[in-house]
């Protein structure tokens, strides 16, 4: 099971890479495996605001839909627009191509609440 | 509640979920895959949690007769149908198959999450003579379906499956039916709890692929077979529900037949209707509205992104004035409107 280091992670399974004032979120390839086929994602709309903690997307496998929790505050910056047509970049690149948003972070000290790759791993037993 | 085949199931990789009570596999290799492998080659599902009733004795033909909506004394030896029963009110207490293997003597197959309900409703109707066994604890079965469940059949067996549907064949304590609930070729292994196991290895063996319950719901509603509970309740005809086929109202008389002649004499007011999405939605689920022309009129009873169609399919029970293919509605998901249509049953053809 695949946990990069340089992310931070939620215990709600999302990730977030931190470049500069500006994060990348997307869920982590233990979530992905749980939720099985994903075949439908819905990423916020470009300037919404959306606290740490409170829904900022949804994703969907056949059986279920699920909520994606914002890992940090702020304003998105950035969709991506792939998924509305291959959701299933969910499933093979959830590192990577199927990032979710970018979001400008109006707190960064939020941060410090998330959890290293360490701590995430011991998380999910991995 | 676990069926003999719980070991199994986790060793094959299955992801357990409850069931009406029952912990059963969702899926095992992803539920678009099973999907596909019983539309395309040949999957296998453990239906072992269902009901298994044997009916016998004397009357017991002419007792089944007044409690089901089917016609019992058209049922040869040897086959089987789908039938109904119903309450006074003409509503739907569960769906059965039965299977007819002697003049007297039956087995009726109803659903996991009514087997307490069926089997008191049986005792509190039961007349003299007419003996009803739950066995549905001695019981396992598995479904065995897709266009190759024939090759399936004939190395576990070897003989040919019968070609034609709703056959029953017995061989020792099993019984073999060529019945299903995806639409697809197939047949139903009903046989004694202690053998499960190795019914299962030899099915597994035979080239199926493990399914669960959630390609198990994808490929039924592709077909807009009914689920009941869902689909079908109590308060629901079996008119409504667009199941008039196993209704004999030719029949003198059986239980709920006086309150669906007085239904269809003043006109069905809704009727059970199959869904299709028309522009890019997120899936249908069970118990979203529907609107039509701004109004709210119902919520989905099933719904589920169509593998096969690529589109989400649903069933709602209509007023009967939309009630008709072509009719545009809306589905409401996280309150927004995605567009979508009235189809024709089924909303799956299967291939050539």
């Amino acid at each position: 099971m695949n946990v990069p280091e340089n992310l931070r992670y939620a215990e709600s399974h999302e990730w977030i890479l931190v470049e500069g004032d500006t994060g990348t979120v997307g869920i982590s390839e233990h979530a992905q495996a749980e939720l099985t086929d994903i075949v439908f994602a819905e990423p916020p709309a470009i300037g919404k605001t959306v606290a740490a903690g409170e829904v900022a997307a949804v994703v969907e496998s056949v059986k279920a839909a699920s909520d994606i929790y914002s890992p940090v505050s702020g304003e998105v910056v950035e969709r991506n627009a792939a998924l509305d047509d291959a959701p299933g970049l969910l499933n093979t690149d959830p590192f990577g191509a199927g990032w979710i948003y970018k979001i400008r972070l109006s707190n960064p000290a939020e941060l410090e609440a998330l959890k290293d790759a360490a701590a995430y791993r011991s998380q999910i037993g991995v | 509640m676990r069926t003999p085949l719980y070991d199994a199931h986790l060793a094959a990789g299955g992801r357990v979920v409850d069931f009406s009570g029952w912990e059963l596999p969702v899926q095992y290799s992803g539920i678009l895959h099973e999907h596909r492998a019983v539309r395309e080659a040949v999957g296998v599902f453990d239906i072992s949690h269902m009901g298994e009733f044997f009916v016998s004795g004397a009357g017991c033909e002419a007792w089944l007769d007044g409690l089901l909506t089917n016609d019992v004394s058209a049922l040869p030896t040897g086959t089987s149908h789908y039938t109904l029963m119903l309450n006074e009110r003409g509503g739907v207490i569960d769906d059965l198959i039965l299977y007819r293997l002697g003049a007297e003597e039956f087995l009726i197959v109803g659903n996991a999450s009514m087997i307490d309900e069926d089997a008191a409703w049986f005792e509190a109707h039961l007349v003299d003579g007419v003996e009803v066994r739950n066995a549905s604890a001695n019981y396992a079965a598995l479904a065995i379906q897709g266009p190759k469940a024939a090759a399936v059949y004939e190395s576990l067996f070897g003989t040919a499956m019968p070609e034609a549907r709703n056959r029953v064949v017995r061989i020792s304590k099993d019984f073999l039916v060529t019945t299903g609930y995806t639409g697809e070729d197939g047949f139903e292994w009903i046989c004694p709890a202690e053998d499960a196991e190795s019914a299962w290895r030899r099915t597994l063996d035979a080239g199926a692929l493990p399914c669960g319950l959630g390609a198990r719901d994808t490929l039924r509603l592709e077909m807009c077979y009914p689920l009941n509970g869902a689909d079908l309740t109590p308060e629901h005809t079996p008119h409504e529900a667009g199941l008039g086929f196993f209704v004999a109202m030719q029949k003198a008389d059986f239980m709920g037949k006086a309150a669906l002649e007085a239904g269809r004499a003043n006109g069905l007011s809704r009727r059970l209707c199959a869904l299709q999405t028309i522009e890019k939605a997120p899936p249908i689920r069970p118990h979203y509205p529907v609107w039509i022309e701004g109004q709210l009129v119902t919520e989905t009873t099933s719904g589920a992104l169509s593998p096969s169609l690529g589109t989400g399919i649903a069933l709602a029970y209509l007023p009967a004035e939309f009630a008709k293919p072509g009719q545009e509605i809306e589905i409401e998901v996280r309150e927004k409107k995605f567009r979508a249509c009235v189809r024709k049953k089924p909303l799956y053809q299967k291939q050539p």
